[in-house]
Parts: structure tokens; C-alpha cells; sequence
């Protein structure tokens, strides 16, 4: 059996699955729940300034009878003493020791506050701090949170007065509410932090109420933006965290994974990308904390399969095979095929091709089921079909190059070669 | 041994002849059914129904809470689409080609679902369409069932007042008239063919029938067309012995005293032997049992292999307790003191491909008897031959002769069970929209 344990920035836990600073991790009562239900770690809920939140707090996008594809919200860091939470901060340390605890922290903008609020929490005994330079609402409007992460001065700064004081590793939690992550990760590194985390959550509406015409959440008549995460995000974090894996200077750090993690294999998909753990936060607010059980039985099952023995043994594999487009070779072609004893004559692989792509399907009509069938010299390879058809491995996609050796874009204009004539 | 009515409770009664596929609970269990919709293209489902209802369409439409719309694409296909979820073998229709049977999964509930829009829009009484102004031409239908109603409502949509001669006290035909009763409610019918009729443009004359009160002839006078569509009426004779003994009945009239009674006021023997495995057969002997007969038997001179009910609806009659005889034909009924008390069955054995391609019964000679009280008579129904016949109209053993839906006598159009022998339902919505199309054509021409 593999070994799932994780060490990041020293700082161990049984398993690589953290539960994200959030609300499931405001409070001792839900820590010890989580920790009991075998999670590897927590980022308590950022502690800082005094706020009030407010209500309702969340909404969700659903889709195609599935809830909480995406979801947002609209609270604000802790709203709870701080004396209450380092007191419970401590206990929970206490309670389960091979747990990790980092604390996340969002102070005021000056030096004084930050250093204050270091002291108090390393006083609970906690492995670490994560710095909130994400939230993207509510606290942007005081100078804080998304406002700091978008700014790499700003945050270069902060990270510098945190350096100055902490004695436990430094994680910088990111804001995808930017154009790049780079700037800001680079910034943060120069500035001494120990790791990076990405992303937090996207600035984001999620629908509007048709019959008040209030959009999502809804609060009193209002709404603001909330920040977006859930599945709906997984394929913009990993692009992020994919930035973050393959430039110089961010490379150097250990990067803690986050944005809709929600299975052992979207855990996985963060971890080949770079991250040397992932937090969780939305699908454990959907179904509650018992989903670690497969996501470390899922995780280890893995790599048994694949031969892996521990993380580090695949953690990054993927980064590689993210290029340039024009690296990429034009001489690989595949064409389409349907398996026609898998075939259940939908006939929505057809209508995509012939609507919206390169009219490759040949239509055969019967009553009732049509026959499909690809046209290879049309099929352009493009996946659309094998994408919206419901029978797995129905349509696979068969390899069929235009020439054995790898040309790329650069090569072929160099060489002249043919553009489409169509 | 004895036929009977109030065999049961009031409670009992409400219990056998409840819904038998109850519809969607709440919007969320319809939601689960509907988002499990491929959204095929060029759906089997849809190349299926007769009526071509566009079933993904109707199904994506509940999902993005547009019932409204829902509705109108099932209605503007099939104007009985609310009834035919009720009522249709959808087992060998739409439900019968979903792709899901190819995944082995179970076929998205269409019938389920399309009753889901079709009862939302009649209990909201959506208006749906929208009659075209009168264009000053009448046209006379006769019959208020699927193919009447079905007819007249296209045509009033497009501007042309209908009257319809109706033979019953209510519309409806087969639907109201010959149906079990735990597929549809005799008010459920009432509340359908009001609906149908909220468009305007189509007035309904009760318990006037061709042939009896109303004249072909007067009607080619009065209208501009006329649309025949009085389905078939008189039930097949068994051509044996005693059938004219007390407690021989026809389904279509035991059937019909069901949904013109109360259930307790309906008389049944205590062991009924029903001839026929049809949808009517099956409707007759399992509203026998569900009554309170102790035993009823069905006869049927073919097999399983050659039955012409559904395998959903012989299952009906099995788990209703029904016994079934296959390879049996009736062979005489006999009594005492004027009553039915035996009925004589001669066993049957599989022969050559008749012209109907099943193969047909053989007689083998060997006899046997059932002890029975009632016998219900579904071996089929008739066409008004004599009817036809004497209005000078074509037809094939009474059935209609028609070409592009218009009779041999010019302006008088016919389509449903009257040209067809006897279909579903479904099959009949089609034919009057078909039927008011040439209509339409002859109007314009």
C-alpha cells in the first residue's frame, strides 16, 4: 500500500487533503469533526480585523439537475472573538497533534497589526499561517484581502512584515481576481515567503432571481460579489497553478492546491500540475467531511495502480506537458471513430459535428435509430463528438499522422507547408 | 354463483380503480426523470409516437422551467396529448425506442413526463392557441373522439367553425367512453375534451347520430366538408352457441357501463371468462377482477407470441390475478334456467401464417370446460358497415375507403377507427390532424 502521508514546509499530516480556511474551519466544533473524520489538516478561518457578517452568504450555479456545480459566497473573514478562536486554535492542536493547523491571517494594512496578530497565534502552537491576500469581497473595500494580492508591491510589503516576525512557515494564499498569478507570486517569494497557495476564490455573480430580479446571494433586496468556487473553477485554478509551476522564481516555493477540489482524482490532477497538497473547502460544505474516506482510498488505490509509492513520487509529472502552442506537433492527427456495437444511435455526436464543427458524420436515416458513421477525410480531430456522447469508450479517437516527425508551427511556415484550402 | 354489483367497499372500489401510473409527486422528482433526457437528435422516441410529438423538446422544456412550452410542443402535436400519456402503449411507442433500452437502462419515463406538462396546463387552463379569425366556412364532424376533436381543433385553429355530432352525452369517444377506468377518469375525460374546446370555434351537439338523427346527406348540405370519424361501434360476434344466454356481455358495453356507473352499481359474475387478449380484453377482465369477480379467466386462440396487447398490459392482468388460457377458442356457452353456468372451449394448436402474418389457431378437436357465471365478450370490434354502406360510401367491409383522407362522395372526409378498423388512440390524433389537412386543401382549393 502507498504512503499518503504529506510533509509541507515541514509541517506533516497523514494524508495530502487540508480543509481550506472557510467556513468549516471557523469554529472547534467542526475542526474536531473533520479532524475525526480523518481530514490531514486545516487553515483555520482567517483571523483579523472586527467584521459582522451578513445573510444569506451563498449561492450556488446548478446544472443539468446537479447542485452546486459552482458556488459563491459573501462572508468575511472570522466574525468571532479572537480570543475565542486561539483558545480553540490550541485545543484542537491539543486534541490531535498529527494534524496540521495553519492559521490564516489578515490583519490591518500597517506592520504593528500584522506583528501583534503573529505573536498571538504562534502563541496557540499552530504549524503555520496562510496570508489571505484573496478574499475577494468585503475586505478588498478596506484595503485588504484581494486588494493586497492584487497589488505586488503591496503584498511584497506585507509579506517583508511578516517575514520580520514569524517563526513558522509562510504560505501566501493567491487571488485568481487578476490577470496573472505571476506577478504577485514572485513578488511574495522575493519577499521571503515560505509557500504559495492558489487560488482563492473569482469574483462572481452567480445568477439573478427572475421574479424579484435580485441577483445571487441575496441580502434584503441587495447582493454584492461573491467569490466563486466550486467545480465550476477546478480548470481555471489548475491553469493558475500550472503558471505558477513553470515560472523560475514561483518554482522554488511548495505550492498548496486549491479551487473545486472535490475527488482523489481532481486532488491528483492539482498534484501532477505542482501542488504538493491540496485544500478542500466546497465539496466538503456539500456533503460533509466523510469524502476524505475515498479521496484517501481513491488516492491510494492510484497509485498502488500506477506504482507509486509516496506524493513526491508523481507530484509535478504533468507540468512538463503544458507547452506553448507552438511547440506543439502539427504532423499528430487522430480521426474519430464509433464503435457501432457501443453505438446507441443519439445521434448527438452528429448533430455537434454537423451544427458546429466540420460536418464529419455521416447521417444514415432508420426508423428508429439512425446509423452514424465518421467521415475520415473531413474529421478534423477536434473531440467534439467523443465529448458529447454518452456511452463511454463509444467513440475514440484513432491516430493517424499526417508524417512520422514532429514539425511545429515555427517549422512548418518555415518550410512553406500547406494551409487549408477550405 | 351469481352476476352481482356492490361485490365490494366503497374503499376498496376507490383503491382498484386508482391511478395505475400515478403521475410525478413534485416538480423535483419530474426534474430528476427529465435531466436523465439525452436530448436526442432526430430522437427514436419522437420517430415513434405517431403524432411526432418533439418528446426531447418537450422534455429540455420542463428542465429549463418553461412548462408552458412544454405543454404547447406536446399539444401542438397531439391535442390529446394529456389523455394519450394516460392511455398510450408507450411500452412499444416512444418509451419502446428510447436509447437508453440500447444502454440496458431504464427508458426515460416520457408518458410520465408528458402528463407532468400536459395536467399543468389544464388544471391552469393555459391558452395555448390561438384561433385564426373565422373565415366564414363550417365543417361537420362526426364523433367527438380522438379524430373528431383532433380535426376540429386544427381546423378552428385556422379559422374555421366546426360543428361536431356527438352520438354520447359527452365528448370524447373511446377515451371517455371505452378505457379502464384506473388509466383514466371518466372527469379526467369531461375536464381533456373541455380543454380542447377552450379554443372556441367548436360547438359540440349531444346525442345526435348518424344514421338516427343526424343525415349525411343534410350535412353535405349544410357545411363545406364533412369529417367522418364515428370509430367502429359494434362488438364481433363469437359466432357459437349460446351467446345470446344472460351473462354474455361485450367489453365495450361492460366497459362502458363501468364509466357511465358507479363501480358498486356495475353487475359481475363471480367467475368471468373473457374472450380476447386486445388492450379492450385486458381493460375488461382486469376491471372484472378489480370489481370483485373471484375468478376470471381469459381465452385467447393464439399465443403469448401473437397476442395484439402489450406485454406491459398482460402483465397487468396477470398481477391483477387473471388466469390466462392461451390456444383456447370458444366453442359453445351453455346454461341453466337462462343463465350462463359453462362455457365450452375447444384447444387450439399454431397452423400456417394467416394474412395478418401470425400465425393462425388450428382447431385440435379436444374440449374442455370452464364453469363460469359471466362471459365478456373481446374478440374485436366491428365497423358501422350498414352505415357506410347505405350512405353510399365506399368501404372495405365497412371500413372507409379513402384517398388523401376524402371518401369517394367529394367534401366528405373520414380518418380514425372508422377507416382503420380500430388503432390507438395516438394513432387516431394523427389521423384528424392528417384528415383536417386535406380538409383545409378541399376548403381552399
Amino acid at each position: 500500500m502507498a504512503d499518503i502521508s504529506s510533509i509541507f514546509l515541514g509541517i506533516k499530516s497523514p494524508n495530502p487533503f487540508w480543509l481550506a480556511s472557510a467556513p468549516p474551519t471557523d469554529k472547534k466544533i467542526n475542526v474536531l469533526r473533520a479532524f475525526e473524520a480523518g481530514w490531514g489538516g486545516v487553515v483555520w478561518k482567517t483571523l483579523g480585523s472586527q467584521v459582522k457578517n451578513v445573510s444569506s452568504r451563498y449561492s450556488a450555479v446548478n446544472y443539468g439537475g446537479h447542485k452546486v456545480m459552482g458556488f459563491n459566497n459573501i462572508e468575511l473573514i472570522s466574525d468571532r472573538p479572537l480570543v475565542v478562536n486561539l483558545k480553540e486554535i490550541e485545543e484542537c492542536i491539543k486534541l490531535f497533534p498529527d494534524r496540521a493547523m495553519i492559521v490564516s491571517l489578515m490583519a490591518d494594512n500597517n506592520r504593528e497589526s500584522w506583528h501583534e496578530l503573529i505573536k498571538k497565534v504562534e502563541d496557540t502552537g499552530a504549524h503555520g499561517f496562510e496570508l489571505n491576500f484573496g478574499c475577494p469581497h468585503g475586505m478588498t473595500e478596506r484595503g485588504m484581502g484581494a486588494a493586497v494580492g492584487q497589488d505586488p508591491e503591496i503584498a511584497k510589503m506585507v509579506v517583508e512584515w511578516v517575514m520580520e516576525k514569524a517563526t513558522i512557515p509562510v504560505i501566501t494564499k493567491l487571488t485568481p481576481n487578476v490577470h496573472s498569478v505571476v506577478p504577485t507570486g514572485k513578488a511574495v517569494v522575493e519577499a521571503g515567503t515560505n509557500a504559495l497557495s492558489l487560488i482563492n476564490t473569482i469574483q462572481s455573480v452567480t445568477g439573478v432571481d427572475l421574479d424579484t430580479l435580485v441577483p445571487n446571494p441575496y441580502v434584503d433586496g441587495k447582493s454584492v460579489f461573491g467569490g466563486y468556487c466550486g467545480p465550476a473553477v477546478k480548470p481555471i485554478a489548475l491553469k493558475m497553478l500550472t503558471t505558477i509551476a513553470q515560472n523560475q522564481v514561483t518554482n522554488k516555493v511548495p505550492v498548496s492546491g486549491i479551487g473545486g477540489v472535490s475527488t482523489w482524482k481532481d486532488a491528483v490532477e492539482f498534484m501532477l500540475l505542482g501542488a504538493s497538497n491540496v485544500q478542500v473547502c466546497t465539496a466538503a460544505m456539500k456533503h460533509g467531511f466523510r469524502i476524505v474516506e475515498d479521496m484517501c482510498e481513491g488516492l491510494n488505490n492510484w497509485m498502488d495502480e500506477k506504482g507509486y509509492k509516496k506524493l513526491d513520487d508523481f507530484i509535478g509529472k504533468s507540468v512538463q506537458n503544458i507547452v506553448h502552442w507552438e511547440d506543439l506537433d502539427i504532423n499528430y492527427h487522430h480521426v474519430a471513430n464509433i464503435d457501432q456495437d457501443k453505438c446507441i444511435h443519439c445521434g448527438l455526436c452528429y448533430i455537434a459535428c454537423e451544427d458546429t464543427s466540420h460536418q464529419s458524420i455521416n447521417l444514415e436515416l432508420g426508423k428508429p435509430y439512425n446509423n452514424y458513421t465518421i467521415k475520415e477525410e473531413e474529421c478534423v480531430g477536434c473531440n467534439l463528438c467523443q465529448l458529447v456522447c454518452p456511452v463511454s469508450n463509444c467513440i475514440t479517437m484513432v491516430e493517424k499522422r499526417v508524417a512520422p516527425e514532429y514539425v511545429n508551427w515555427i517549422e512548418y511556415q518555415k518550410r512553406g507547408l500547406p494551409l487549408n484550402d477550405h | 354463483m351469481a352476476i352481482l354489483s356492490n361485490r365490494l367497499s366503497k374503499e376498496q372500489f376507490e383503491k382498484n380503480f386508482s391511478d395505475i401510473h400515478p403521475p410525478f409527486e413534485t416538480k423535483d422528482a419530474a426534474l430528476v426523470e427529465a435531466n436523465r433526457c439525452l436530448f436526442c437528435y432526430d430522437a427514436p422516441c419522437m420517430k415513434s409516437c405517431p403524432t411526432s410529438i418533439d418528446v426531447p423538446k418537450f422534455i429540455k422544456q420542463i428542465t429549463t422551467d418553461n412548462v408552458k412550452g412544454s405543454a404547447h410542443t406536446i399539444l401542438s402535436s397531439n391535442i390529446m396529448g394529456a389523455g394519450c400519456s394516460r392511455v398510450c402503449p408507450v411500452e412499444k411507442l416512444c418509451e419502446g425506442a428510447c436509447v437508453y433500452n440500447l444502454m440496458d437502462e431504464d427508458p426515460i419515463p416520457i408518458a410520465k413526463l408528458q402528463r407532468y406538462s400536459t395536467e399543468m396546463a389544464m388544471q391552469k387552463k393555459w391558452p395555448l392557441f390561438k384561433r385564426k379569425e373565422s373565415k366564414g366556412k363550417k365543417v361537420a364532424v362526426i364523433g367527438s373522439g380522438p379524430a373528431g376533436l383532433s380535426c376540429a381543433h386544427v381546423l378552428s385553429r385556422e379559422g374555421i367553425d366546426v360543428t361536431v355530432y356527438e352520438k354520447e352525452k359527452q365528448g370524447g369517444g373511446l377515451m371517455t367512453y371505452g378505457i379502464a377506468a384506473y388509466k383514466v377518469t371518466p372527469e379526467f375525460c369531461k375536464d381533456e375534451v373541455d380543454y380542447i374546446l377552450s379554443i372556441g370555434g367548436i360547438s359540440i351537439k349531444y346525442e345526435q347520430e348518424l344514421g338516427k338523427n343526424v343525415h349525411l346527406t343534410d350535412l353535405q348540405k349544410e357545411y363545406d366538408a364533412v369529417y367522418l370519424a364515428m370509430g367502429v361501434g359494434l362488438a364481433r360476434k363469437l359466432d357459437i352457441p349460446g351467446e345470446q344466454i344472460e351473462g354474455v356481455v361485450d367489453a365495450i358495453s361492460f366497459i362502458y357501463e363501468i364509466r357511465n356507473s358507479g363501480f358498486s352499481k356495475v353487475a359481475v359474475g363471480d367467475k368471468v371468462a373473457v374472450i380476447g387478449m386486445g388492450m379492450t380484453a385486458i381493460d375488461a377482465a382486469t376491471q372484472a377482477k378489480r370489481l370483485g369477480a373471484s375468478e376470471v379467466t381469459m381465452l385467447y386462440r393464439r399465443t403469448q407470441e401473437e397476442m395484439p396487447c402489450t406485454e406491459v398490459e398482460l402483465d397487468i392482468a396477470k398481477l391483477d390475478g387473471c388466469e390466462i388460457i392461451w390456444l383456447a377458442a370458444p366453442k359453445e356457452i351453455k346454461g341453466a334456467d337462462g343463465k350462463v353456468n359453462e362455457m365450452v372451449v375447444e384447444k387450439m394448436k399454431l397452423g400456417e401464417p394467416d394474412q395478418s402474418g401470425r400465425r393462425s389457431p388450428v382447431a385440435t378437436g379436444e374440449i374442455f370446460s370452464l364453469n363460469v357465471d359471466m362471459v365478456i365478450k373481446a374478440a374485436g370490434q366491428m365497423p358501422y358497415q350498414e352505415l357506410v354502406s347505405s350512405n353510399q360510401l365506399e368501404n372495405n367491409g365497412g371500413k372507409l375507403k379513402v384517398n388523401n383522407n376524402q371518401t369517394n362522395l367529394k367534401g366528405v372526409f373520414a380518418g380514425g377507427d372508422c377507416v382503420n378498423g380500430g388503432r390507438e388512440v395516438v394513432d387516431a390524433v394523427q389521423a384528424g390532424k392528417d384528415g383536417a389537412a386535406d380538409i383545409l386543401k378541399f376548403l381552399t382549393s
